[in-house]
Order: C-alpha cells, then sequence, then structure tokens
C-alpha cells in the first residue's frame, strides 16, 4: 500500500469535519467537528514525519494537541456561558453580529 | 525737504488714528484737532510749493523712497513718493480745499452725535488721497484709491442708522469694486509687461509694448476711472452717494476723490498717448457723461442731487479734455481745479441753505432766500456764474478751453465732441440758473417740516431760514474767492499751462473754428439756457408738488433709467445665469453625484445582506476564501 | 528500479489491512459525528475516529502521540465535551432542518471543492518516497521528541505552557459567576414567599400522581392533566418534560373499556343463563 493514503485519508476527514462545522447548529457538535479538522491535521503531519524521516512532524502535532487542548478549554466555557444567559447552545441564536 | 513728503500723508493718518481710537475725551476737540491737522498739511504743501518754485521747470520734481515695501524675490514694491507739478496741484488742491471744508463741518456737524469720528473719516480720507497723488507707483496709488473708497463709504454711510445712506454706502462700494478691479488687472498687466510698478519706468517705456498691450492697460486704467470718478456706465453711485453729510459731497464727491480718475488718465498719459483706441474710448465716456450728468440735473428737484448730476456732467468734460491727448491734459487739470473751488463752494451753499431749513433738500420748497441768507446767496451766486462759464470768472477759462480742444480734435470726430460739450454747456446754464431760481427768488414755498413724532404742526414746524455761523461762512468766502479768480490767474500769460507742461507735455491744437468763434458760441448758448431756465422758472410761479413732466424729464428724475437699467441687465441677468447654474448644478452635477452615491448605496445594501449575523454564513465565506487560495496556490504551481 | 522503488515507497500488506479496515471506521465515525442529531452520540463517534487515529499514528511511527492521543484527547478533552454535553442538556436533540437560506447548497459547493482540490494536490505532490522513521527512532520516540522539544523547540514549547496557563485561569473567569451581595437565607426566602403571597408551601413533586417516579415526568392534577409546576424550570426551559397524562387516560379509558366489556359479557352469560332457566 502506498503510504499517500494516510494523507488521502486526512483529507477525507478534515472535509468531514468541515463540512460539519458549515452545516451543524449546535456549538458543541461544532467545536467537535473543529476537533476531527485538527485530528486531520495531526494525522497527516504525522504522515509526513514518517515520509521525510524526521520527528519534526510529530512535534508540531504535539503542539496541535496542546494547543487544541487549550482551545477546547476556552471554548467550552464560552459555550456554557452562553448557555447560561440565552438557554440555548445553537449558533444561530448568537446572530447579534450584523446591521 | 523730501521728508516732508513724507509727513505731508503722515499728518492727516496721525489724525485719524488719533480721533479714531482716541475715545470720548476728545469728542469736544475731535474737530479742532482734525482741523487743524488738515491745516498742518496745508502748511506743508505750501511750504513744499514754495520750494519747488525756487527751482527750474525741468527739475521740480523730487522723489523719496520711504521704505521697500513688498521685497519678495524679484518682485519689489517700495512706499515711495513722487513730487512733480501734477502732484503738487492736488496736494494744495485736496489740503487747501480739504481744510476749509474741516473748517466748515466744525460748524455743520456742531449738532451731530459723533464728530469726533466724522472728523476721524474725513482725515483719514485726506490721507488716503495724499497717498494716491503722491504716490510713486501704482502699486502704492492702488493702496490710496481703495483707502479713499473706504472713506467714501465710511462718508457716504455715516449716518448708518438711516437705511437710505446704508445702502448707499453699500452701493457706492460696489459699483466701485467694479471699477477698482480694472484698476488692479491693468496693473498686473502693468507688471507683467514692464516688470514693474513704478512710474518712471512704466511711463518711459510705454512706447515699447506694443499698441494692443497698451489698449488693454488704457481700457482698464479707463475702467477703474469711471468707477472712482462716476462716470457712465459706472455713474450709478454718485446721486445716491448724496445720502452723506453735505461736506463730505463737497469734500469728497464734488471736489477731490471723484477727480481720481483723471489724475489718473493723465498720470498715465504715456500709455494712452500710444493707445489711439483706448483715447477714444476715454473722450466718448467723457462726452456721454457730461450730457447723461446735465441732463439729469436738470430734472432733480433734490438740490445736491442736482449738484451731484452737475458733478458728473463736469467730470465728463474733464475726462474728455485728458482723452484728447496733449492737447487736453493741462485744460483737463485746470478745469479740475476751478470745478474743485466753485463745486465746494456750491456744496457747501446747499449745505448752509439745508442748515436754515430744516434739513430740506427739495428745491420746490425753498424760494426767496436771498434776503435771508445774505452770505449765502453770494457765495452761490458766485460760484454758479463760475461753473456755467461766465466770462471772467474761473469756469469761463477752463471750459472754453476745453471745448476749444474738442472741436481742435479734427474730423468729424471733432465736430460731434465739440457739438456735445456746446450742448453740455447750455444744459449747464439751463440747470444752474434753475437751482439759482428755484432757491433764492421767486416767492417763498416753504412747508412745515414733519416732525420726528410724525404731527406736521401748521406754523409751528415751519423753517426759519437764517444764516450760518461764521465756521461755515468763512469756507464759502474763501472759495467763492477762489471760484472768481482762480481761472483768470491761471490764464494770465498761461500760467498754469507752463506749470504743468513739463509733466504732461503740451501740443497746441488745430481748431477749425477760431478762438473767438467758439467763445462767442459758447455765449451765446450759455444766454439760450439760462434764457430757457428763466423763461420757465422766473416769470411764472413754481408748483411745490413736481408737475409730471415729459417722459425724457420722467427718465431723468429716474436717473436716466440708470438703476433700471443695471437691475434688468445685471441684477435680472445675475439672476438668470445663477439659476441656470444651479439648474446645471441639480440636474447634470448633483446627477452625477447622486448617481455614484446611490449606486455604491444600492451595492452596499446588497452587500449588507451577506452580513446576516450567522457564524456560519461567515465560516463558508472563510471557507469558500480558503478553497479559492489553495486553488490558486495549485495554479500558481502548476504554472 | 522498481523494486527499489517498491521497498521504499510501499508499506507492509499487514499495514494495509489494518489502514483499509480501520479508515472505513474512522470515516464512519466522522460521518457519524456530523450526521447524527444527539450530541452525545456525536461525542461518541469522534472518539471512536480518534482511537482509530491513535492506532494509525502508532503504526506510523509515533509512539508517544498515539498514546497521548488516547490519553488526553479520548480520555480527557472527549469527557470535557461529555460533561458539557450532559451540562446543557442530553437529551435535547439537534433539529438537522437547515435554517439560513442557500448555506446547506453553500458549504456543500465549498467542501466538495475543498475536498477536490485538498485531493488533486495530494496527487500532485511527488509522495512517493517514503522514508521511514527508523533512523529518527533509534534512541527511542520519546527520547527523540524530547530532545527536539526541549532544544529545537524550546520557546514554543515554553509559550505553549504560558498558552495553557492563560487558557486555564480563562475559563475560570468565563464560567465563574461573582457574587455580589449575601446570599439569601432560607428564613428570608420564605419570608419573601409569604410577603408577595406566591406559592408559600413547597413546590409539588413530580410523579406523585403517576406512575412515573422520573424527574422528568410532570405530577398529575386529580382529572388527568399534568401540572407543570411539578418540573424542575431547568428542564421546563429545556423542553424536555416527558408528559405521560394522556398516556394515563388512554389507560383509564382502556381499563374502562375492558371493564365495560366484562360487564357486558357477564351481562350476556348472565341473561342466557337466565333464559335458559326459565325454560
Amino acid at each position: 500500500m502506498n503510504p499517500v493514503n494516510y494523507l488521502y485519508l486526512a483529507a477525507l476527514l478534515f472535509t468531514i469535519g468541515a463540512a460539519g462545522v458549515l452545516v451543524r447548529r449546535n456549538a458543541i457538535v461544532v467545536f467537535m467537528c473543529i476537533e476531527l479538522m485538527l485530528n486531520a491535521c495531526n494525522l497527516a503531519f504525522v504522515t509526513f514525519s514518517r515520509m521525510h524521516g524526521t520527528l519534526d512532524g510529530q512535534i508540531i502535532a504535539f503542539f496541535t494537541m496542546v494547543v487544541a487542548a487549550a482551545e477546547v478549554v476556552v471554548g467550552l466555557a464560552i459555550i456554557v456561558s452562553i448557555f447560561r444567559s440565552r438557554h440555548s447552545a445553537s449558533v444561530d441564536d448568537a446572530s447579534l453580529l450584523k446591521l | 525737504m523730501e521728508n516732508l513728503i513724507g509727513l505731508l500723508v503722515l499728518v492727516p493718518l496721525l489724525g485719524a488714528g488719533v480721533l479714531l481710537c482716541g475715545g470720548r475725551r476728545l469728542d469736544r476737540s475731535g474737530p479742532w484737532v482734525g482741523t487743524g491737522l488738515a491745516a498742518v498739511s496745508f502748511v506743508l504743501g505750501v511750504w513744499l510749493f514754495a520750494d519747488m518754485l525756487g527751482r527750474k521747470g525741468d527739475n521740480r520734481a523730487l522723489d523719496v523712497t520711504v521704505f521697500s515695501w513688498v521685497p519678495v524675490g524679484g518682485f519689489r514694491a517700495d512706499v515711495g513718493f513722487h513730487l512733480d507739478q501734477l502732484s503738487m496741484t492736488f496736494v494744495l488742491l485736496i489740503t487747501g480745499v480739504g481744510s476749509l471744508i474741516h473748517l466748515y463741518s466744525v460748524g455743520y456737524m456742531a449738532h451731530d452725535e459723533r464728530p469726533r469720528r466724522f472728523f476721524g473719516y474725513l482725515n483719514l480720507f485726506l490721507a488716503a488721497m495724499l497717498l494716491l497723488v503722491l504716490a510713486d507707483n501704482y502699486l502704492l496709488l492702488y493702496a490710496g484709491w481703495e483707502g479713499v473708497g473706504l472713506a467714501s463709504y465710511l462718508l457716504i454711510g455715516f449716518w448708518q442708522h438711516k437705511p437710505s445712506a446704508a445702502t448707499a454706502a453699500k452701493k457706492a462700494f460696489l459699483v466701485n469694486r467694479v471699477g477698482d478691479m480694472g484698476l488692479s488687472i491693468a496693473i498686473m498687466v502693468m507688471f507683467t509687461t514692464f516688470g514693474t510698478f513704478s512710474f518712471a519706468p512704466v511711463l518711459a517705456h510705454a512706447d515699447q509694448a506694443g499698441e494692443g498691450k497698451l489698449t488693454a492697460i488704457g481700457l482698464l486704467l479707463l475702467l477703474g476711472a469711471c468707477g472712482k470718478s462716476a462716470q457712465v456706465p459706472l455713474q450709478s453711485w454718485l446721486g445716491d452717494a448724496m445720502e452723506g453729510p453735505t461736506p463730505v459731497s463737497a469734500l469728497i464727491h464734488a471736489a477731490t476723490m471723484v477727480t481720481a480718475g483723471v489724475y489718473l488718465i493723465t498720470r498715465s498719459s504715456a500709455i494712452f498717448n500710444g493707445a489711439p483706441d483706448a483715447q477714444t474710448a476715454v473722450v466718448t465716456v467723457g462726452a456721454v457723461t457730461l450730457l447723461f450728468g446735465a441732463i439729469v440735473g436738470c430734472a432733480k428737484d433734490d438740490i445736491k442731487k442736482a449738484l451731484a448730476g452737475s458733478t458728473m456732467s463736469q467730470i465728463g468734460y474733464m475726462i474728455l479734455a485728458a482723452g484728447l491727448g496733449p492737447v487736453g491734459y493741462v485744460f483737463a487739470i485746470m478745469h479740475l481745479v476751478t470745478h474743485g473751488f466753485f463745486k465746494a463752494g456750491l456744496f457747501l451753499g446747499a449745505g448752509s441753505v439745508m442748515h436754515g431749513m430744516n434739513d430740506e433738500v427739495d428745491m420746490r420748497r425753498y424760494g426767496g432766500l436771498r434776503s435771508y441768507m445774505p452770505v449765502t446767496f453770494w457765495t452761490f451766486g458766485l460760484g454758479y456764474l463760475a461753473i456755467i462759464g461766465f466770462p471772467g470768472l474761473s469756469g469761463f477759462f477752463s471750459k472754453d478751453k476745453i471745448i476749444e480742444a474738442a472741436f481742435a480734435k479734427g474730423g468729424t470726430e471733432g465736430w460731434i465732441l465739440g457739438a456735445a460739450a456746446l450742448l453740455g454747456a447750455a444744459i449747464t446754464a439751463y440747470y444752474m440758473t434753475r437751482v439759482m431760481l428755484l432757491t433764492f427768488f421767486g416767492e417763498k414755498r416753504w412747508q412745515p417740516t414733519v416732525s420726528d413724532s410724525g404731527s406736521a404742526a401748521e406754523d409751528g414746524n415751519l423753517p426759519h431760514p437764517h444764516e450760518s455761523p461764521k465756521t461755515m461762512t468763512i469756507p464759502m468766502i474763501l472759495l467763492a474767492v477762489g471760484s472768481v479768480f482762480a481761472g483768470g490767474l491761471f490764464s494770465i500769460n498761461s500760467a498754469f499751462l507752463k506749470w504743468l507742461e513739463p509733466v504732461t507735455g503740451h501740443a497746441e491744437g488745430h481748431s477749425p473754428v477760431g478762438a473767438g468763434q467758439v467763445t462767442a458760441a459758447t455765449m451765446v448758448v450759455l444766454v439760450i439756457g439760462a434764457a430757457v431756465a428763466w423763461q420757465q422758472y422766473g416769470r411764472s410761479p413754481v408748483p411745490v408738488t413736481a408737475p409730471r413732466g415729459t417722459l425724457l424729464t420722467r427718465a431723468a428724475r429716474r436717473d436716466l433709467l440708470q438703476d433700471d437699467f443695471n437691475h434688468v441687465v445685471l441684477v435680472r441677468g445675475g439672476e438668470h445665469l445663477t439659476r441656470s447654474l444651479v439648474y446645471v448644478d441639480h440636474k447634470l452635477v448633483d446627477g452625477v453625484v447622486n448617481g455614484t452615491a446611490a449606486s455604491v448605496g444600492g451595492l452596499s445594501g446588497r452587500m449588507r445582506r451577506l452580513q446576516n449575523g450567522f457564524a456560519r454564513s461567515y465560516a463558508v465565506s472563510m471557507f469558500g476564501g480558503a478553497a479559492v487560495l489553495i486553488a490558486a496556490t495549485l495554479l500558481m504551481r502548476a504554472v | 528500479m522498481s523494486a527499489l522503488a517498491d521497498a521504499v515507497s510501499s508499506t507492509s500488506t499487514g499495514e494495509a489491512v489494518q489502514f483499509w479496515i480501520l479508515a472505513v471506521v474512522a470515516v464512519a465515525g466522522a460521518l457519524g459525528t456530523v450526521l447524527i442529531r444527539k450530541a452525545v452520540h456525536s461525542a461518541l463517534c469522534l472518539a471512536g475516529t480518534m482511537i482509530v487515529l491513535a492506532v494509525f499514528y502508532l503504526a506510523n511511527g509515533a509512539y508517544f502521540l498515539g498514546i497521548v492521543q488516547i490519553v488526553v484527547y479520548t480520555g480527557a478533552i472527549m469527557m470535557l465535551f461529555l460533561f458539557v454535553v450532559m451540562l446543557v442538556g442530553v437529551t435535547a436533540a439537534d433539529s438537522l432542518k437547515e435554517t439560513i437560506k442557500g448555506q446547506r447548497v453553500l458549504a456543500g459547493l465549498c467542501v466538495l471543492g475543498f475536498g477536490i482540490l485538498l485531493a488533486a494536490g495530494i496527487a500532485n505532490a511527488s509522495l512517493h518516497r517514503f522514508n521511514g522513521l527508523g533512523q529518527a527512532n533509534s534512541g527511542g520516540n520519546v527520547q527523540g521528541l524530547a530532545a527536539l522539544i526541549f532544544t529545537k523547540y524550546v520557546f514554543a514549547f515554553e509559550l505553549t505552557g504560558a498558552l495553557l496557563i492563560t487558557a486555564a485561569v480563562g475559563a475560570m473567569v468565563l464560567t465563574h459567576r461573582e457574587r455580589t451581595e449575601r446570599a439569601a437565607t432560607q428564613r428570608e426566602r420564605s419570608e419573601a414567599r409569604v410577603r408577595t403571597g406566591t406559592q408559600v408551601p413547597p413546590l409539588p413533586a413530580p410523579g406523585v400522581y403517576a406512575r412515573h417516579n422520573a424527574v422528568d415526568v410532570p405530577g398529575l392534577l386529580p382529572d388527568g392533566t399534568a401540572s407543570e409546576l411539578t418540573v424542575s424550570p431547568t428542564l421546563r426551559d429545556r423542553g424536555q418534560i416527558r408528559d405521560v397524562s394522556g398516556e394515563a387516560l388512554a389507560e383509564l379509558a382502556a381499563l374502562e373499556q375492558r371493564a365495560q366489556e366484562r360487564l357486558e359479557s357477564g351481562r350476556g352469560e348472565e341473561s342466557a343463563h337466565g333464559q335458559g332457566a326459565a325454560k
């Protein structure tokens, strides 16, 4: 098997995640889709690492995980506080950013 | 000696500063301070005159540069004075007549509330007028020119609480602006042509510039002269300017300021000599105005307006003479001086009459005043004889020469101009006789004046004419003396001609008609004019209310429709022009602008719908953008 | 030549088998995450995908990342997700009906284009040489990573640490509600209730007159209708009330029906019996 397939898989997962971000309205699910996209990237990085025979790709994937963790913490806190005030977790309800 | 010239301007300017800024403590002494300073400048003038007489004809001129005014790169304008025989004549006229009128005003303005301010303005006028005639370059002359315009504005509107006075001041100022614009453009053209403003180089090199340039400069200078001297077509302000106090009318709007145009043309003689077309324009303006003013003067019942028409007409004579070239310059200035004497005298007489008649100005309500105001009657009468050109008096010598010079122009032109001048002389005799008869002869036609409260008591408000105080009569007597003798004095041995010749040059004209014949013709028309007036106003009683009159009379009462002309042609025309411009502006310019704005607005309104507030919509945009970026990157790699 | 290329550009058969099986699972999980209406199920699908990815990391020689993926992602982050899902409402299913006009079409177009572009990019890239990590991992994968992190990437590492601290503080600040006044005591609250005259006694408990005893089932009033007062306001807001009053009424009706039938048949038998007796 050609290892490029890992990259195709990553692209597929990334695209599915993006579609989820665009289509789903539940903020938590949107968040999960973002995580999916991040993971797809990580897979690509790890594959590249193996292709090039260096560990730098894995380092980047590692940092991505850390940043994703931080992002999830803050993002979920925001979702919770929005839910507290608006009793809704739908991203469409927070649509005041317009004229 | 040179330093005295600057002092000549400085003394009245100092007076103006002191009087205008001095505050209330000068209220009582102000008039005498102003009069004293005017007298000081007259004494200075006389001193300089004596000094000048002590030198020979060709090096009588004095030049002094006081300081460099505008030194910018190659551009240079100095404050410098040039005192030659022409300026000297003006200096003596301005300071002499000016001092007398200052003295007169002390009496005339005695009951006014703000005499200090009045004398401040008068001194300001003297300073500006002296600056005008003493300047050694056109730029400084322009400064003086505007200065006298300002003083004229302030003094016409001196009684600014009267709407008519305020309007008249504004009108004078605005009409003068038109002329001033001509003068300023003339000066600019002069600078581009000669590279300097100074009289000496400009006039010396005038013949080197092309005739077209000279004609342009000449016509623009003529426009300036028309504005200041109330010549057709910028004559409309002078009649209204009579709203000012009478001494102002005498000094500024009869004797001195309005003659500035004549000075300008005479001073620029070299330019006009090189531009025959401009000279033709000058004589045309002069001839038209002398008839125009005379006709207007015939119809006016307001004594000051009749005299204003006369002033216009007499200045028309001067402009005509100045336009004739070297033949006429000397006589233009000579008539200017003699006119300064007798017209100032006439105006002061009119002021004296008004003073005695509760400020009534309608001549139809005068009558029989000669026994009540003997001094006024005699001085006014002498001025009258002088202006109509009674043999032996001032006007005779100067006007006769001008008529002669007009005939000497030669050809058809000469005949037309001569005939116009003769006709003017006849009409002058007519209207001045009319003024004389209406005011001092016939029965009393006094009417009770309407008091401030509006109730015209039958008897109580009837005027009680009386002779004016000494401060008023003394200047009148002195001016009458000038009116009688000045012309004769100038003509003895052609003294005035020899005096001015080094500056203006002189050429004898070759008249197709002999000098004696011209004099005889002038006498004949004079007698005819006076006789017609006697027939109309001397033999039959004069109605108090003016009869309807002929079409010409009615037109002349309305200043020959000058204001209607201005209204129809300038005001209406301007309105139509602006309206059409506004239309174009609204439809075309605004259309383009508003159309652009509307299309941008519409586009934005449509684009705004993209901003629907939904984060997911924005995410689609971002994602689409990312896709486009990747596509672009791939394309670049492929290429 | 081609043998050499094969050697460096392909993997073992075992890995290929593993890839094809697990890739299907991963894609299925991803699709499930996106398509399933309930957030809890989505989260579980995502967890599955992540575990598959962890296996792929391991297969690609990233042993440390594979473990971290399972421990941190699947273990910590996904659990955090589940906590929040529970907090926000576990049973509230999403409506998948699109509300923004044209959003789904646009999203579809974008995603399709994006995917095609990515695939085209990967296909175009010359990625056929596979160096393998043998040499890099020779001193152990964790040691290799540590050597890089604490030398070449130490600055980024420190920054990441600062980021984590900041995120933790930020989350606390966001969710913390500061009390600006003293909390009312029970006595004060009961006094306030009496003063306003609204609901002086305690609220009725759910499920008292019903067969269900769950918190989301409202108590029934004597006439059989549901009383909303008996359910917690949070559930009411979320619309998670399970109204069983209709069910109860239907059961009552069925009971009556059956009783009626029984009575009917009893009377029939009785009359038949009576006729027989009369004969």
